[in-house]
C-alpha cells in the first residue's frame, strides 16, 4: 500500500513538472517543423512568465495574466519571425538575442515597477493564480481502495493549464497529420520550394508556425509564474526551454514521442526530489549529489544511446528566398 | 510611468559617488545569491543597513551578486573607491573576502556566516542550531501526523547545522518522530529556485508531513506557498516570515543578520569595531524564534511555554545542542 501511494504521488509530480516542458516542446515542434529553429522558446517563456505575474499582481486576475503572457510571447515570436522570415536573418542569432534581451529586460522592468529587486510581488490574493481543479468525489475517493487515490491525486487536483497541456498533445498531432495546414507546415520545413511552386506562401506559413509557438510559450510561461509558483523571479525558466528542445529532438519532431520524452525528463526530476535521504536496499543512503545529477546523467545516456538517428526537417535553419 | 523613479535612483547613485570627495564615513554591503528581496537572509541584512542609514543619515553602497565572478571585482572596487567597511553576506563570500582583504589592509571587512582569519576581518557566525532546535520543538508539538519535514537550500555544512538542530529539538519533544529532509541543490542556484522548493515540499506532504521548516532563502518562498496551498504549516527562516502567510507559518527561526550588519556599521563608525571571530546564539539574542500577531493563533500558549523553558535551559547550558561537524 505504501509503495502504491509513493508511485501515484510520483506520477502526479511528473505531470506537474512536465507541463511547461510539454507546452514548450510543442511550441518548438511547430516552429521547427516549418523550418525555423526554435531556440527562442526559452526567452518567450521567460517573457510570458514575467508579463503574467506582473499583470496578475496588479489586476488580481490570473486570466488577465494569462492574456498578457500570451500577448508578450506572441509579440516576441513576431519579432523573431520578422527577423528570420521577412529579413532572412540568422535564426540562431535572432533567437539568442531575444533570450538575452528578455533575461535582462524582465528583472529590469520588475525593478522599476515594483521596486522589489527584480521580482514581482508574491501572488497570494484570491484569483491571482491558477488553483487546483478538484474533480467530483475526489475527496471521498482519496480514502477509497485501489483506483481511489489514483483518481484523487493523479487525475484530479491539478490546475487548468496541466489539463490543457495534456489535451494539446493529441490536438497537435491531429493538426500536424490530419489537416491541410499541417501537411503544408510539414512540407514547408522539408522543401519550401515545392510549397512555393504550388502557389502557397512560404512566408505566411512560417509566420503562422512561429506565432503558434509564441502562443504555446505564453501559456508555458504563465504556468511557471502563476500556477507552479507564485510570482516571477529572475531566470525562473532555468533552462526549461532548452530542455524542452532536447525532449523534442529526443522525440524526433513528433508530438507523441516528444510528449513521452517530456514525461521521462520530468519523471527523473520528480524521482530525484523523492529519492533524497531515502534508504535503498543494499546501497544505504544515496549521496544527495548523485541523486541531483541523476536527471542529467539519464538524459545524456538516453540521448547518446537510445534515440537512434534523429532526422531534423530538411530545410531547418535555412531562410527561404525564391531566387535560389 | 515609473521611469521617473528609475531616474531618481540614478541621481542617488550619482550623489553617492560625489560624496567620495568629501571624506565621510562610507559603509558598503555585498549581498549573496537570492538577492536583497529574498524576504529572508539577505533581506534581513539589508534591513540592518537601512536602519543604520536612517538613524545616521549616512548613505551606504550595496551590491547584489548575480554571478560568482562578481564577488571579488565588486569588493575590490568598493575598497578602491574608499569604503571604510565592507560587509559581505553569506558563506560563499569567504574566499573573495580573504583575497581582497589582503590587498586592502586598511579597509575593514565583516563577513557573515564564514570565518576568515585576517587582522582586518571580522567573522560573524550564528548558532543556528539553537533557534532550529526551538523550531524543531514547535514542529513536533504542532504535528498531527507525527511526521515533520525540512527543506534546505544548498547542501553545505551551515544548512546541515540547521537540520541537525531541528531534528534534535523535535526528538526532545517526541523521541520517535520521523523527520524527512531534502536539500534543493548543490550550487548557489539552490537559494533561488522557488518552483523546486514547492515541489520538494509537496513530495514531503505526500509522505505524510504536515509541518515543514525551510532554510533555503528565496527557494523557501515556494516551500511556504506550497504549505499554504495544502492547508498545512510551515516554519520560516532567517527573517521573521510569519506575515507572509498568516495562519500558516507556525513560527520563524530568526537569525538577526540585521543586528549584525547594523552593529558592524555602527561600531566601525565609532571606532569600536574589532577584527576576529564573533559567535551569536540565543544568549546574545543573535538567534530566536518569532512570536507576533500573525502566528499567535497557531502557536498556542502551551507551546510557547515549552519553547521558552527550553530557551532558558539552552542559555543556562542545561540543554546542549550539538553542532554539526563537517568531516
Amino acid at each position: 500500500m505504501e509503495s502504491y501511494t509513493i508511485i501515484v504521488l510520483l506520477l502526479a509530480a511528473t505531470l506537474r513538472v512536465a507541463t511547461p516542458l510539454v507546452l514548450a516542446a510543442l511550441a518548438g515542434l511547430f516552429s521547427e517543423r516549418s523550418g525555423v529553429i526554435a531556440l527562442g522558446i526559452e526567452g518567450m517563456m521567460l517573457g510570458a512568465a514575467f508579463a503574467a505575474a506582473a499583470v496578475s499582481a496588479t489586476s488580481g486576475s490570473a486570466w488577465l495574466g494569462l492574456g498578457a503572457g500570451v500577448a508578450v510571447a506572441t509579440a516576441l515570436a513576431l519579432l523573431i519571425a520578422f527577423a528570420c522570415v521577412t529579413h532572412r536573418g540568422n535564426q540562431v542569432v535572432a533567437a539568442m538575442a531575444v533570450n538575452i534581451m528578455v533575461a535582462g529586460l524582465g528583472p529590469a522592468l520588475a525593478l522599476a515597477w515594483f521596486n522589489l529587486g527584480g521580482q514581482t510581488p508574491q501572488l497570494d490574493g484570491a484569483g491571482q493564480r491558477f488553483g487546483a481543479v478538484l474533480w467530483p468525489w475526489a475527496q471521498a475517493a482519496r480514502e477509497a481502495p485501489f483506483p481511489g487515490l489514483l483518481y484523487a491525486e493523479l487525475l484530479s487536483g491539478h490546475n487548468l493549464i496541466v489539463y490543457l497541456a495534456v489535451a494539446l498533445v493529441p490536438f497537435s498531432a491531429w493538426v500536424l497529420y490530419r489537416t491541410r495546414f499541417g501537411l503544408r507546415l510539414r512540407a514547408v520545413g522539408e522543401n519550401p520550394h515545392a510549397v512555393d511552386t504550388a502557389g502557397i506562401s512560404v512566408t505566411r506559413l512560417r509566420y503562422e508556425a512561429v506565432l503558434i509557438s509564441g502562443v504555446l510559450c505564453g501559456v508555458a510561461g504563465t504556468y511557471l509564474s502563476t500556477a507552479a509558483s507564485a510570482g516571477f523571479v529572475r531566470d525562473m525558466t532555468a533552462g526549461k526551454g532548452y530542455l524542452a528542445l532536447a525532449a523534442m529532438i529526443f522525440g524526433k519532431w513528433k508530438p507523441w514521442p516528444t510528449f513521452g520524452a517530456c514525461l521521462l525528463f520530468a519523471f527523473t526530476d520528480a524521482l530525484a526530489t523523492r529519492l533524497q535521504g531515502v534508504t535503498l536496499p543494499l546501497e544505504g543512503v544515496v549521496p544527495v549529489q548523485l541523486i541531483l545529477a541523476l536527471p542529467y546523467v539519464l538524459t545524456v545516456l538516453l540521448l547518446a544511446g537510445f534515440v537512434g538517428q534523429a532526422v531534423a526537417p530538411a530545410a531547418i535553419g535555412v531562410p527561404y528566398s525564391k531566387e535560389k | 510611468m515609473n521611469f521617473r523613479h528609475l531616474g531618481r535612483t540614478w541621481l542617488i547613485m550619482l550623489a553617492a559617488t560625489a560624496a567620495t570627495f568629501a571624506k565621510e564615513f562610507q559603509p558598503a554591503i555585498v549581498y549573496d545569491f537570492g538577492g536583497k528581496f529574498d524576504r529572508s537572509f539577505n533581506q534581513s541584512a539589508s534591513e540592518g543597513a537601512a536602519k543604520f542609514s536612517k538613524e545616521t543619515g549616512i548613505a551606504f553602497r550595496e551590491f547584489e551578486i548575480t554571478n560568482a565572478a562578481q564577488r571579488e571585482q565588486i569588493m575590490a572596487q568598493l575598497a578602491k573607491r574608499g569604503s571604510d567597511i565592507i560587509v559581505a553576506i553569506g558563506f560563499t563570500q569567504a574566499s573573495a573576502v580573504e583575497k581582497v582583504a589582503k590587498q586592502f589592509p586598511a579597509v575593514k571587512f565583516t563577513v557573515v556566516d564564514a570565518v576568515v582569519d585576517l587582522p582586518n576581518v571580522q567573522s560573524i557566525n550564528f548558532r543556528e542550531q539553537e533557534s532550529s532546535y526551538l523550531c524543531g520543538m514547535a514542529a513536533a508539538l504542532a504535528t498531527r501526523t507525527g511526521k515533520i519535514g525540512f527543506v534546505g537550500g544548498m547542501d553545505i555544512p551551515l544548512i546541515r547545522k540547521f537540520a541537525l538542530g531541528y531534528v534534535e529539538g523535535a526528538r526532545h519533544v517526541k523521541p520517535g518522530i520521523e523527520v524527512i529532509q531534502n536539500m534543493t541543490g548543490t550550487t548557489p542556484a539552490a537559494w533561488a529556485d522557488s518552483t523546486r522548493g514547492a515541489e520538494l515540499a509537496k513530495s514531503q506532504f505526500g509522505r505524510g508531513v504536515d509541518v515543514v521548516f525551510h532554510a533555503a532563502g528565496a527557494t523557501g518562498l515556494g516551500v511556504m506557498q506550497a504549505a499554504t496551498d495544502a492547508g498545512l504549516l510551515s516554519i520560516g527562516c532567517d527573517s521573521n516570515q510569519d506575515y507572509l502567510h498568516p495562519g500558516s507559518v507556525l513560527t520563524s527561526a530568526l537569525k538577526r543578520v540585521d543586528v549584525a550588519v547594523y552593529k558592524a556599521f555602527q561600531n566601525a563608525r565609532n571606532g569600536t569595531w574589532k577584527a576576529g571571530r564573533l559567535e551569536l546564539g540565543l544568549a546574545e539574542d543573535g538567534v530566536d524564534y518569532s512570536y507576533d500577531e500573525f502566528n499567535r493563533r497557531i502557536l498556542t500558549p502551551a507551546m510557547k511555554q515549552r519553547l521558552d523553558e527550553a530557551k532558558a535551559e539552552i542559555v543556562g547550558g542545561k540543554i546542549k545542542v550539538s553542532e554539526y561537524q563537517a568531516e
